[in-house]
């Protein structure tokens, strides 16, 4: 009989022991954005790779240039269908179930339902009202990422055939124009220009999320920030601009400065992106 | 004897039949742990992702339900501004009344996780003279750390290595993690924030 007791204890003891585990292993380096619980949904999308460079973004540390390590980009922004495919295999996610705190009350507001479109939206749309903290849930499902505000200035930099097209007069007013063109997100994907990288729609269509797009309003040193953003965008703000040509670039900076993490908003959304396996370190 | 082996049986079948029923209640407490119906959709305790603390302990930003939390971004490093935020701090936990002193967590995340390792954050606690157990340090990862920034809605950014550029904002957040109120800049006067607070934390 002891030995029975004994015996239940060690199995009451392993059966738990594993997420005992959890809390003492070195696991903290794994990705642990609040997606764990969240599944793959079969969607594979293309990709293309983006070979890394140094560029000068619009601004940063006066004038030093930036490296970005190659990439892997996909080619399209995510569609309705897409997302739609990823809140059917990850409830939280859908709109009726996403908490307060990781999307506000115009998360996927058109859609019909949890997982239907509204019936004048085209499943080839790129999906738009979705939260910052959906975009990375479903990037890192597929084992991507968002891309970071350089990473997406600098291969956005490219028009139908140029690495930098920034001083090409054209490209900045195609870029423009479509600022002033209304609702462009009802249009689908894949519509606009195929870029140097091989890259559609990072212009012409809608606009993206960036991982870390909330360190937008900052430059230079901890004392002087905060109102900082009063400094880049108003008067004095375009002496702090390496590119002063780049007026373009200059709303997009602007619009992530006024965002937050839980806004969805209606011509807001993403793609993903990946590492190379050969990552170099800066 | 055939009559005594069918009561051991019997006695038997009793004890495994209890020991499944602890083996399932011992292992419930854990399932329970992922239904977090308690918790209203626009409280921190949404967030899942696990931190190391100063004593090299890993937390999810939940273990701190039930008590008022007190939450600020920093970095050891930091020449500028981290040490007037970490004296801003400091001299809110100086204005508690002490016997609600555990009734509070004053919690700084660092936003250089690789720099910041649960030793050197524990050497920080330390030299500053935050030791004591209502005081807690995080580490998080790169992401975390920025979804963790998302939510309080501090900026930050890189600009050098062990040199960040971040907003100066200190949050309050009632024992079911709603964030009650923000205290922006540095130095600033701070009494508002202490009345909220004392008030919630006497709620």
């Amino acid at each position: 009989m002891k030995k029975l007791y004994f015996l239940f204890v060690v199995i009451v003891f392993v059966s738990c022991s594993k997420d005992k585990d959890l809390n003492t292993l070195d696991d903290i380096t794994i990705p642990s954005v609040s997606t764990p619980n969240d599944v793959s949904f079969g969607v594979e999308t293309p990709m293309v790779f983006a070979k890394g460079g140094n560029y000068i973004p619009l601004y940063g540390k006066k004038n030093e240039a930036i490296t970005v390590n190659d990439l892997l980009m996909d080619v399209y922004p995510v569609s309705n269908t897409n997302f739609l495919a990823f809140v059917k295999q990850n409830k939280r996610w859908r709109k009726s179930e996403v908490k307060k705190l990781f999307a506000d009350d115009n998360y996927l507001n058109f859609w019909k339902n949890d997982t239907l479109l509204a019936t004048d939206m085209k499943p080839n749309s790129p999906v738009t009202n979705v939260s910052w903290y959906a975009a990375n849930a479903y990037c890192e499902c597929q084992g991507k990422r968002l891309a970071t505000v350089d990473e997406w200035e600098f291969v956005a930099m490219a028009n139908q055939d140029m690495a930098d097209a920034r001083k090409v007069e054209a490209y900045n007013q195609y870029i423009l124009d479509w600022y002033e063109k209304p609702k462009t997100f009802n249009n689908e994907i894949g519509e606009t220009f195929k870029n140097y990288y091989g890259v559609y729609d990072l212009h012409g269509l809608v606009w993206e999320w960036t991982s870390d797009f909330n360190s937008i309003l900052l430059t230079g040193e901890s004392r002087s920030d905060v109102t900082t953003d009063k400094d880049l965008f108003c008067g004095s703000g375009s002496l702090n601009a390496s590119d002063l040509m780049n007026y373009a670039a200059f709303i997009r900076y602007a619009f992530r400065g006024s965002v937050k993490a839980n806004y969805a908003v209606k011509n807001l959304g993403f793609r993903c992106v990946k590492d190379t396996l050969n990552i170099k370190k800066p | 004897m055939c009559q005594r082996y069918f009561k051991y049986k019997k006695t038997m079948k009793k004890i495994i039949l209890f020991f499944i029923a602890i083996l399932l209640f011992s292992c419930k407490k854990t399932n329970s742990e992922t239904t977090n119906n308690s918790i209203s959709q626009e409280s921190i305790f949404n967030l899942t992702s696990k931190w190391k603390t100063q004593d090299n302990k890993t937390i999810e930003i939940k273990d701190f339900k039930g008590k008022v939390t007190v939450m600020v971004m920093i970095y050891t490093s930091c020449k500028a501004a981290c040490p007037r935020l970490v004296a801003d701090m400091r001299d809110i936990e100086s204005k508690m009344p002490k016997d609600k002193l555990s009734d509070l967590n004053f919690v700084l995340v660092s936003i250089d996780p690789e720099v910041d390792t649960p030793k050197r954050l524990k050497a920080f606690a330390k030299a500053n003279f935050m030791d004591a157990p209502h005081w807690t340090f995080l580490q998080g990862t790169k992401s975390t750390v920025q979804e963790f920034a998302n939510v309080l809605a501090v900026k930050y950014k890189q600009i050098a290595p062990m040199d960040f550029s971040h907003s100066n904002i200190i949050s309050v957040f009632n024992r079911e993690g709603e964030l009650i109120h923000q205290q922006e800049g540095l130095g600033v006067n701070n009494k508002e924030t202490v009345d909220k607070i004392i008030e919630t934390v006497n709620n």
